[in-house]
């Protein structure tokens, strides 16, 4: 298994490795360490291979990540998955602000916290926080699950699109056009499959409440019309 | 962007190394701003003496003779220990306000750039490192220290437009973000007797904390009152002579990471910056909660 040391090592070379990885090729392995807060760590990959880094990283970790599984164990600056497409990423720690946001798919599991603008624009990724999540999460998120084991701050879901929101704990207060919804057996089913995805046996689906777009902001109205 | 630094030190063992320490953390935080760099260092109380850090853009002229001229001028234990572009007068605690006064008519182009008993501040044009190297900041050692670099927004490139800003006595205030009142606020204050040298946002904010410690408050009650009175981006780092405190806006857009151990308390704009710190690998890590006032006293 290769192994970076950004101690020693440009964040330039462990990237270009990764890159340079076969799409279609056998599950590959790598390791950093010392990551000491660096930015852009193992950003863009786009082949099956499992990334351990081993220690805390800055911005925008993972970002644009396609297929590899990613596991931080430490704590990850703002930005984290930003826009991935699919694969799988884990943060052992927290997570700063805007976690997920814009991403199309795969999943992303984070252990601690994740602080404000959690799956901003969220564009179909699932988000899993074993903690809580900060003010204005969800903002303006189209699609996907972001499931959340704690609380979540102020101004939850606002602007809504078609996201689902599962929240355990307390929600501070719901964003415009946020609503409570009722848990039918498809929504279950759906939270029991992404607790498991996301390794967590403890927590039983029935314990969150589901929260969604009232589908009313967005929505040309006729009646409106002279107001537009 | 803009990146800020603090260090609040807990044991007493590491003072003599608090200038190191920030100088590593400052030169971190280089990409986050290289317009202007600066420091602000608490060192040892000495008794009865206070000293005003000051500056001037022709160094060898306007400190040159000047401690026999101040004596002269009634500051008559006067002495002052050249730094570069900064000197560092120090006098009898209660001459403050008189050597103050006798600058503005010996040597009407130095600036004071921040007084009181145990604060010295030094803040130039250039990169951290040169900055740093040119005050010689790791020689210094310390109780607690806070550092800017800048990436200018609200007002020019300047000395004086650099950070940490210092409107009172051993108080000083570094800041990332951007105010939108600032203007409204600088005029209220002026009208309260608050002394400002620019026209920075920045400066604004530590000149309301001065104003709202003038009324009694502490720092933290300080804080809380700035929530609610200034509008704009901020995060903030302020020193005050036993204090260290650190604030953001409800918003919380600029970024902030914070480390405690038994030893110290550290702030970063990013957790690059303290990643030298010794013991950082066991230090409770957090990012502070907007519209939350955290601060620590000796």
């Amino acid at each position: 298994m290769p192994v970076f040391d950004l101690a020693t090592t440009e964040l330039r070379a462990l990237n270009a490795s990764l890159h340079a990885l076969d799409k279609n090729g056998e599950n590959a392995e790598f390791e950093v360490i010392n990551p000491r807060g660096a930015h852009a760590v193992a950003v863009g990959i786009d082949a099956p291979v499992d990334v351990h880094i081993k220690g805390s990283v800055g911005y925008y970790c993972a970002g644009m990540n396609e297929t590899a599984n990613i596991t931080v164990h430490g704590h990850a600056g703002p930005g984290v998955a930003e826009n991935m497409m699919s694969g799988k990423v884990v943060i052992k720690g927290d997570a700063s602000q805007y976690a997920g946001a814009t991403a199309h798919g795969g999943l992303l599991v984070i252990e601690g916290n994740a602080s404000s603008r959690c799956g901003i624009s969220m564009k179909g990724i699932d988000i899993v926080v074993k903690g809580n999540i900060g003010h204005m999460s969800a903002f303006m998120a189209q699609s996907g699950n972001l499931v959340v084991l704690g609380d979540a701050g102020d101004a939850l879901g606002d602007s809504l699109y078609e996201a689902r929101l599962f929240v355990r704990g307390k929600v501070k207060s719901l964003g415009a056009d946020c609503i409570k919804k009722d848990m039918r057996p498809e929504h279950i089913e759906l939270l029991g499959k992404l607790l498991s995805d996301a390794g967590i046996t403890d927590v039983k689906p029935e314990e969150f409440t589901r929260y969604g777009s009232a589908r009313q902001l967005y929505n040309f109205n006729i009646d409106n019309a002279d107001a537009y | 962007m803009c990146g800020i630094v603090g260090l609040f030190l807990k044991d007493k063992s590491l003072e003599p190394q608090l200038g190191t320490l920030l100088s590593e953390m400052l030169v971190t935080m280089t990409d986050r701003g290289p317009d202007s760099a600066g420091i602000a260092i608490y060192g040892a109380d000495q008794n009865n003496l206070a000293k005003l850090t000051i500056q001037s853009p022709d160094p060898e002229t306007d400190f040159a003779g000047l401690t026999d001229e101040l004596r002269a001028a009634g500051i008559s234990n006067a002495s002052i220990l050249p730094k570069s572009t900064h000197a560092v007068i120090t006098v009898a605690a209660d001459q403050i306000d008189a050597t103050r006064k006798a600058l503005g008519e010996l040597r009407p182009n130095v600036r004071v750039m921040g007084t009181g008993s145990v604060m010295e501040i030094y803040k130039e044009v250039g990169l951290p490192k040169d900055v740093l190297e040119r005050f010689k900041i790791s020689d210094m050692s310390g109780t607690h220290g806070i550092g800017h670099t800048r990436m200018a927004t609200e007002s020019a490139v300047t000395t004086l437009g650099a950070h940490p800003f210092s409107t009172g006595l051993d108080q000083c205030l570094v800041h990332n973000g951007s105010l939108s009142n600032h203007n409204n606020l600088r005029r209220e204050l002026s009208h309260q007797g608050i002394h400002m040298e620019t026209e920075n946002d920045s400066e604004v904010a530590a000149a309301y904390l001065t104003g709202e410690m003038d009324k009694g408050k502490n720092l933290g009650e300080a804080l809380t009152s700035a929530l609610d009175d200034l509008d704009g981006f901020f995060t903030f780092v302020v020193g005050t002579k036993s204090g260290f405190g650190v604030v953001r806006d409800p918003i919380a857009c600029k970024p902030a990471v914070m480390a405690e151990t038994d030893a110290y308390v550290a702030f970063g704009s990013e957790y690059r910056a303290l990643v030298n710190l010794p013991g950082i690998e066991d230090a409770r890590v957090w990012e502070p909660e907007p519209a939350t006032v955290y601060f620590w006293e000796h």
